[in-house]
C-alpha cells in the first residue's frame, strides 16, 4: 500500500516555500519589488517542482507514493512521515498553482488595506504566504497523525496574521473568529487524537500515531462514533458545513484578496479532505452510520448558501457564501460512498479552488479599483471594461456549473454518484443548480449591465499584470471542462481504495437488464 | 442498435463543431486585431460549416438507409466506475436534418446581419456570440450521448443569455437575458434528474446505452424520466409553464430573434423528445402529458399572439404557439415524431423568414416596433413585403404553403389518436389554426396595409441587398420548402432508422379530404375575422379600452404575474428571513457560545491584540494536556 521513495520529493517541495520565506525575510526593508519577484520566483519553482512530481506519480498504483518515514519523538512514537496519495496529490497542485497567481494577485495589495494608519511590511506579507505553502503542503502530506495534526493547527497562524495585519475595517473581530472557531475544532480533534493513541498502547502494546498502524484499529462501535465526532466536527467546521460556516463570510469578506484565496480554496479543503484521509479510514463503521446525517447537512448547505448568498451585498461575502453550497456538494458526494460520488467530490474540489479563486480574484480587480466589493455602488462596468466584464462572467459561470467547463463535470459525478444511493437528496441538491444561477447571474447583472453609475468613469479595463492573474486560472477552468481525465485518473483509485476500507461499493443498476450486463461485462467502461 | 464508424467524408464530422468555434474564439478573444474581418470571417466558417454539411448529407444519402448512423469518437471524457461519458459524435438522419437547418438558415441570418449590425459599436462580439451558439446547437443534435447534448444544451443557453442583453446598457435587456437563462435552469434541473436517473436505472447515459436497456427499466422509472425531459423541453423551448421568457427575449438584436429563438434553439425540446423515442414509446403517460402541454401552449400562445401591439412579441407568441404544435406532434409517439420534425423545420424557415422581415421594418423604422404606428408599409418595403408574404401564408397554412402541408398533419395526426383525447387535441389544433390566421393577418394587415401611422421622424426605406437576399432565400424555402419535406414521404422515410416507422396510412377518424376543407374553412374564417377587426377601420395609435379576455392576453394571460407572486416574491423574502437567521440565529448561537467560555463578546471584540498571546498560551495548554496524556498512557 505504501510505496517508498529514495528521493524525498515532498520534503523538498514543501521545504523550497520555507526556504523563500526565510530569503525574503533577510532582504532588506524598502526593497519590495525584490521581495515580490523572489516570492513569484520561489512559488512557481514549487510548481515546477511539483509538477515533475506528478509526473512521476504512478496512477496504476493505488495507496500512498513518495512515501518517507522517520522518527520524531521517539519516546511518544511521533514519527515525521510523509506520502501521498491521488486525493492528496490533487490538493497539492492545487496548492502550488494557487501561490504563484495569488502572489501576483497581491502584487499590490500587499501594502494593506486602504485607510490603515501606516502600510504594512510587504515582506511579511509574502513571509506569510510562502509560510503558509509549506504548512499546506504538510497537511496534505502527513501519514503520521500527530504530524498532521501540527500541521492543522499550525496553518491558522499565517491565515490569522494574513486577516488581522492586511485585511479590512472589520478585520480583527473576522479574524478572532476565524482562530475561535478553528481552536475549538482544533481542540475536539486533539482529545480524540488521544482517545486513539490510547487505544493503540492498548492493542499494539506501543503508542503510535501512524495512520496506516491506526487504522487496523479495533474500535467498538461506541467509541468510534465518539472519536468519528472529533475528528469530523473539527473538519466540518474548517470545510466549513452548515452549520458550522459563519465565520467563512466575516474572514472570507475582510481577507485581503489573496488571503481570501488562500482561506476558501486552500485551507477549507483540508475540511473535506480530512473527511476522506482520516474520518472514513479510521472510523469506518461509524462513517456508514452517519453518512446519511452528513449528506443532510450537505444538502441544506447547498440550498441554504446560495439562498443566503442571493441576498449579500458585498461580493466578497457573496462568493464566500456560495462556498458553503459548494461545500455541501462536496460533503454530500463524499458521504454518499459510490465512486462518482467520492470521484465528483474530489474534483469538486480542485475545481471549487480553480472557480472560486477565479471569481475571488475578478472580484479583487473591483476592490482594486474603487477598495470595495460592494455590489449597489456599482453598475454599467461592461461598457467601462469589456475585458474584467467578460473575464467575471466566466468566472461566474463556473461557479454556476456551466456544462462544457469544469465545475459542470464534479458537480454532476457528485449528484449522480448521490442519486443512486440517495435519491431524494440528490433530487433536493439539484434545485441548487437554479438557486447558483440566480446568486451568480444577479449579482452580476447588477455590477456590470444597466447604465454606467456615478463615480465609475474613470474605472479602467484590466492591465498585462492582471490578465497575467487570471487568464490561467480561466484556461485551467475550460480544459477541466472539457478533458478532465488526467485529473480524474489520479483521484479515482484513491478514492476506490478509501471507499474499500469502508467495504462500501457501488450500488447495482435497477434495470434487470442493465444488471445482467453488469455481471457479464466487469470492465464497465461501455463499449 | 450499431453505429457506422467515420471513414470517408464523415472523418471530418468534428469540423461540422470546430468551424464555428474557431469563428467565435477568434472573434471574441482576438480583440481589436480581428476588429476589421471578424465578421466576415465568422459568417465565412458558419458557411463552410454548411458547405461540410450538405457534403455529409448527399454522401449520407449514397449509403443504405440501416448504415446511416455514423459515430465518431473523440476523446474520452469522463470515466468514473460505471458511469462512463465519451466526447463523441453520431450524425444520423435526425441530426443530419439539424445540421443542415442549423448552419443553412444560421448562415443566411450571419449574412443579413452584416447589413443589419453594420454599425453596431460591438459588431465583431455578436458575430463571435452567434458562433459561438452554432457550435452549441450543433453539439446539442450531435452528441452520442444525453450528457453531451447537455453541454450543447447549456451552451445555446449561454449563448441566447449573452445575445439577448446584447444591448445590456438597457436594463430590460439585462433582465430578459436573465430571466432566460433561469428559465432555461428550471428546466434543466429536469434534464439533469432524468440523466441521472437513467444512470440508475439502466447504468448507461449514451444514446446506445440507454436505447438498447431503456425496456427492462420498471414502468414507474420509465415515465419519471419521460417527465423529467419533458420539464427540461419546456424550459428550452418556452412551453407553458415554462413560457415566460421567450417574449422578454425579444430584447436581442432581431438576427437573434430569427435564429435562436425562432428557428433553431427553441426547437431543441422537440428534437430531445424525437430523439427520445424509445424512452417515450414506453412511456404513453408521459407521452400524453407532452400533448397535453402542447395543446395549452399552442393555444396561450396564439391567444397572446392576438393581443400584442409590438410585432416581435406577436412573433414570438406565435412561436410559442407554433412549438406546441411540435410538441403535440411529437406526443403523439410514433405517428407524430416525424411530423413534428417536418413542421420544425418547415417552422425554421417561415418564421426566420418572417423575423428577418420584422427585423429589415425595423431597420427602416427607426427601431420601432409598435405596429400601432406601422401600416402601408408594402409600396415602400417591397421586397420585405414580398417575402413577408410567403412566410405569412405559409404559417396561416395557405394550400401548397409549407405550413399547409405540415400543420395539416398535425391536425389529422391528433384526430387519428382516437378515443375523446384525440378529438380534444384535434379541435384545439384545428381551433389553433383559426387563430393563428387571425393574429397573423391582423399583423400584416397593422405592418403593410391601410393608412400610413408612421411617426414624423420616420423615412422607411428598403433595406441593402446583403439584408433582402437572405429573406429571399429564406422565403422560397418557406415556399416550396413543404414539397421537398412531404412528397414520397421524403423526410419521413429518411428518419425512419431513428424514428421508427410512423404508423401506415389507415384508417383516419375523419377522412383527409374533408379534414383539409374544414382546415381551410377555420383558417379563411380567421382571416375575415381580422379583416373585420382591423382591416375594415382605422387603427387607434394607443391600445383602445378592452375586456377582460383581452386586458389578460396583453398582460399574457397573467403568466409573469403569476411567477411573480408564487416565486419571486417568497423567494425574496425567504432569503431575507435566511439572512436574518443566519446573523441572529447560527452565529448568534456560537457567538454567545464563545461569550459564554471566553467573557463577553464585546470584550472578544476589543482585546484583539491580547488574544494572539492567549492563543499561544492555549496552544501551550493544548501540547501540555497531550504531553501529559502521553505519559499517563505509559505509565499505565
Amino acid at each position: 500500500m505504501v510505496h517508498h521513495d529514495s528521493f524525498p520529493w515532498l520534503t523538498i517541495i514543501g521545504l523550497i516555500p520555507l526556504g523563500g520565506a526565510l530569503l525574503i525575510a533577510l532582504v532588506p526593508a524598502g526593497r519590495d519589488l525584490a521581495v515580490k519577484r523572489i516570492a513569484l520566483l520561489v512559488s512557481l519553482v514549487t510548481l515546477g517542482w511539483t509538477g515533475v512530481m506528478t509526473a512521476q506519480y504512478d496512477t496504476a498504483k493505488a495507496g500512498y507514493q513518495f512515501a518517507q518515514s522517520t522518527d520524531w519523538i521517539k519516546q511518544f512514537g511521533v514519527r515525521y512521515a510523509v506520502g501521498t496519495d491521488g486525493i492528496g496529490l490533487v490538493m497539492i497542485l492545487l496548492v502550488t498553482v494557487l501561490v504563484p497567481v495569488v502572489v501576483l494577485a497581491s502584487w499590490h495589495d500587499s501594502h494593506g488595506a486602504p485607510g490603515r494608519e501606516r502600510p504594512s511590511s510587504v515582506r511579511t506579507f509574502f513571509v506569510l504566504v510562502l509560510s503558509l505553502e509549506t504548512i499546506m503542503i504538510g497537511v496534505f502530506s502527513s501519514t503520521d497523525v500527530f504530524l498532521f495534526y501540527v500541521f492543522f493547527e499550525a496553518m491558522l497562524i499565517p491565515m490569522y496574521f494574513l486577516i488581522g495585519m492586511f485585511g479590512g475595517q472589520h478585520r480583527s473581530y473576522a479574524s478572532i473568529k476565524f482562530l475561535l472557531y478553528s481552536f475549538a475544532g482544533g481542540m475536539l480533534m486533539l482529545a480524540a487524537l488521544i482517545g486513539l493513541y490510547i487505544q493503540s498502547v492498548h492493542q499494539f502494546g506501543t503508542g503510535t500515531f501512524n495512520l496506516f498502524a491506526l487504522e487496523q484499529l479495533h474500535l467498538s462501535s461506541g467509541l468510534q462514533d465518539w472519536l468519528f465526532l472529533g475528528f469530523f466536527v473539527a473538519f466540518a467546521i474548517k470545510a466549513p458545513l452548515w452549520p458550522l460556516h459563519t465565520w467563512l463570510p466575516d474572514a472570507g469578506a475582510e481577507a485581503p484578496i489573496g488571503g481570501s484565496v488562500m482561506l476558501v480554496c486552500v485551507l477549507d479543503k483540508v475540511g473535506t479532505f480530512g473527511f476522506l484521509r482520516y474520518c472514513i479510514p479510521l472510523f469506518p463503521d461509524a462513517s456508514k452510520t452517519f453518512a446519511p446525517y452528513v449528506v443532510a447537512l450537505g444538502v441544506v448547505g447547498v440550498l441554504y448558501g446560495a439562498l443566503v448568498a442571493m441576498y449579500q451585498r458585498d461580493w466578497k461575502r457573496l462568493v464566500s457564501y456560495t462556498s458553503v453550497a459548494h461545500f455541501g456538494f462536496i460533503a454530500m458526494g463524499i458521504f454518499a460512498f459510490t465512486s462518482q460520488g467520492g470521484t465528483g467530490a474530489v474534483l469538486y474540489m480542485v475545481n471549487h479552488g480553480l472557480s472560486t479563486g477565479a471569481l475571488f480574484l475578478v472580484v479583487g480587480f473591483l476592490v482594486a479599483r474603487k477598495g470595495h466589493a460592494d455590489i449597489p455602488s456599482f453598475g454599467g462596468l461592461a461598457k467601462r471594461a469589456p475585458l474584467l466584464s467578460g473575464l467575471f462572467l466566466l468566472a461566474g459561470l463556473s461557479s454556476l456549473a456551466l456544462p462544457g467547463l469544469n465545475t459542470f463535470v464534479s458537480e454532476f459525478l457528485v449528484l449522480v454518484g448521490s442519486f443512486t444511493r440517495y435519491r431524494v437528496a440528490a433530487i433536493v441538491a439539484t434545485t441548487g443548480i437554479i438557486l447558483a444561477a440566480l446568486y451568480v447571474l444577479i449579482a452580476y447583472q447588477r455590477t456590470m449591465h444597466g447604465p454606467l453609475k456615478a463615480g465609475l468613469e474613470q474605472v479602467k479595463d484590466l492591465d498585462l499584470r492582471e490578465i497575467a492573474v487570471i487568464a490561467p486560472m480561466l484556461s485551467l477552468i475550460v480544459l477541466l471542462g472539457v478533458y478532465p481525465k488526467p485529473i480524474i485518473d489520479i483521484i479515482k483509485p484513491s478514492v476506490a481504495a478509501t471507499y474499500q476500507q469502508a467495504h462500501r461499493t457501488d450500488p447495482p443498476p435497477l434495470a434487470t437488464t442493465a444488471a445482467n450486463d453488469r455481471t457479464t461485462n466487469q470492465d464497465g467502461a461501455g463499449q | 442498435m450499431t453505429y457506422a464508424p467515420a471513414h470517408g467524408a464523415f472523418a471530418a464530422s468534428w469540423l461540422l463543431l470546430a468551424l464555428p468555434l474557431a469563428g467565435a474564439a477568434i472573434s471574441l478573444l482576438g480583440g481589436r486585431y480581428v476588429e476589421r474581418f471578424g465578421h466576415y470571417l465568422a459568417t465565412l466558417l458558419s458557411v463552410l460549416a454548411f458547405v461540410l454539411g450538405f457534403v455529409l448529407f448527399l454522401t449520407m444519402r449514397t449509403r443504405a438507409p440501416g448504415d446511416r448512423q455514423i459515430h465518431q469518437f473523440l476523446w474520452d471524457w469522463i470515466s468514473v466506475g460505471h458511469f462512463h461519458v465519451e466526447s463523441a459524435l453520431l450524425l444520423d438522419p435526425l441530426s443530419m436534418v439539424f445540421v443542415l437547418l442549423i448552419t443553412g438558415v444560421g448562415s443566411l441570418i450571419l449574412i443579413y446581419s452584416l447589413g443589419y449590425m453594420a454599425h453596431d459599436p460591438k459588431r465583431r462580439r455578436f458575430f463571435g456570440y452567434m458562433d459561438l451558439f452554432i457550435a452549441a446547437m450543433l453539439l446539442l443534435v450531435l452528441a452520442d450521448s444525453y450528457l453531451g447534448l447537455y453541454v450543447g444544451w447549456e451552451g445555446v443557453g449561454l449563448a441566447s443569455y449573452l445575445l439577448i442583453g446584447f444591448w445590456q446598457y438597457k436594463p430590460s435587456a439585462a433582465t430578459a437575458a436573465k430571466k432566460a437563462f433561469i428559465a432555461n435552469r428550471v428546466g434543466d434541473v429536469g434534464l439533469s434528474l432524468a440523466i441521472m436517473l437513467m444512470f440508475t436505472a439502466v447504468d448507461r447515459v449514451d444514446y446506445a446505452g440507454v436505447f438498447s436497456r431503456i425496456h427492462g427499466a420498471s414502468h414507474a422509472d420509465i415515465t419519471a424520466i419521460g417527465l423529467l425531459l419533458l420539464l427540461g423541453a419546456c424550459g428550452k423551448s418556452a412551453q407553458v409553464p415554462l413560457q415566460a421568457w421567450l417574449s422578454d427575449a425579444m430584447e436581442g438584436p432581431t438576427p437573434v430573434s430569427a435564429l435562436i429563438h425562432a428557428a433553431t434553439m427553441v426547437t431543441a425540446g422537440v428534437y430531445l423528445i424525437a430523439r427520445s423515442a424509445p424512452i417515450f414509446n414506453l412511456a404513453p403517460d408521459a407521452r400524453l402529458l407532452v400533448t397535453i402541454v402542447g395543446a395549452v401552449t399552442l393555444m396561450y400562445g396564439a391567444i397572446c399572439g392576438c393581443a400584442y401591439d409590438d410585432i416581435k412579441k406577436v412573433l414570438a407568441y406565435s412561436t410559442v404557439s407554433q412549438i406546441g404544435y411540435m410538441f403535440l406532434a411529437v406526443g403523439l409517439g410514433p405517428a407524430g415524431y416525424a411530423i413534428a420534425i417536418l413542421h420544425l423545420v418547415a417552422h425554421g424557415f417561415f418564421k426566420a423568414t418572417m423575423f428577418l422581415g420584422a427585423g429589415s421594418v425595423m431597420h427602416g423604422m427607426n427601431d420601432q416596433v409598435d405596429m400601432r404606428r406601422f401600416g402601408g408599409l408594402r409600396s415602400v418595403m417591397p421586397v420585405t413585403f414580398w417575402t413577408f408574404m410567403m412566410g405569412y401564408l405559409a404559417i396561416i397554412g395557405f394550400p401548397f404553403w409549407s405550413g399547409f402541408w405540415t400543420k395539416d398533419k398535425i391536425i389529422e395526426a391528433s384526430f387519428d389518436k382516437g378515443g375523446v383525447s384525440g378529438y380534444v387535441l384535434g379541435l384545439t389544433a384545428l381551433l389553433g389554426a383559426g387563430v393563428t390566421a387571425f393574429y397573423m393577418t391582423r399583423l400584416m394587415i397593422m405592418t403593410f396595409f391601410g393608412e400610413r401611422r408612421w411617426t414624423e421622424d420616420v423615412h422607411p426605406h428598403e433595406s441593402p441587398s446583403v439584408m433582402t437576399v437572405p429573406m429571399i432565400i429564406l422565403a422560397i424555402g418557406s415556399v416550396i420548402g413543404g414539397y421537398f419535406l412531404i412528397f414520397g414521404g421524403n423526410v419521413q422515410h429518411w428518419l425512419t432508422p431513428v424514428l421508427g416507422r410512423s404508423a401506415e396510412e389507415g384508417v383516419h377518424t375523419v377522412s383527409k379530404p374533408v379534414l383539409t376543407a374544414i382546415t381551410l374553412l377555420v383558417v379563411a374564417g380567421g382571416i375575415f375575422g381580422s379583416y373585420l377587426a382591423q382591416g375594415r377601420q382605422r387603427i387607434p395609435w394607443y391600445p383602445p379600452q378592452a375586456g377582460a379576455i383581452v386586458t389578460a392576453a396583453r398582460a399574457n394571460l397573467y403568466g409573469d404575474a403569476f411567477n411573480e407572486s408564487v416565486f419571486m416574491r417568497p423567494g425574496q423574502y425567504l432569503t431575507r428571513v435566511l439572512v436574518w437567521f443566519d446573523n441572529r440565529g447560527v452565529d448568534g448561537a456560537v457567538n454567545g457560545l464563545a461569550a459564554l467560555i471566553g467573557g463577553t463578546s464585546g470584550r472578544l471584540r476589543r482585546a484583539q491584540n491580547g488574544f494572539v498571546r492567549s492563543y499561544a498560551l492555549s496552544m501551550s495548554v493544548g501540547a501540555l494536556l497531550l504531553a501529559g496524556a502521553l505519559l499517563l498512557v505509559r505509565a499505565g
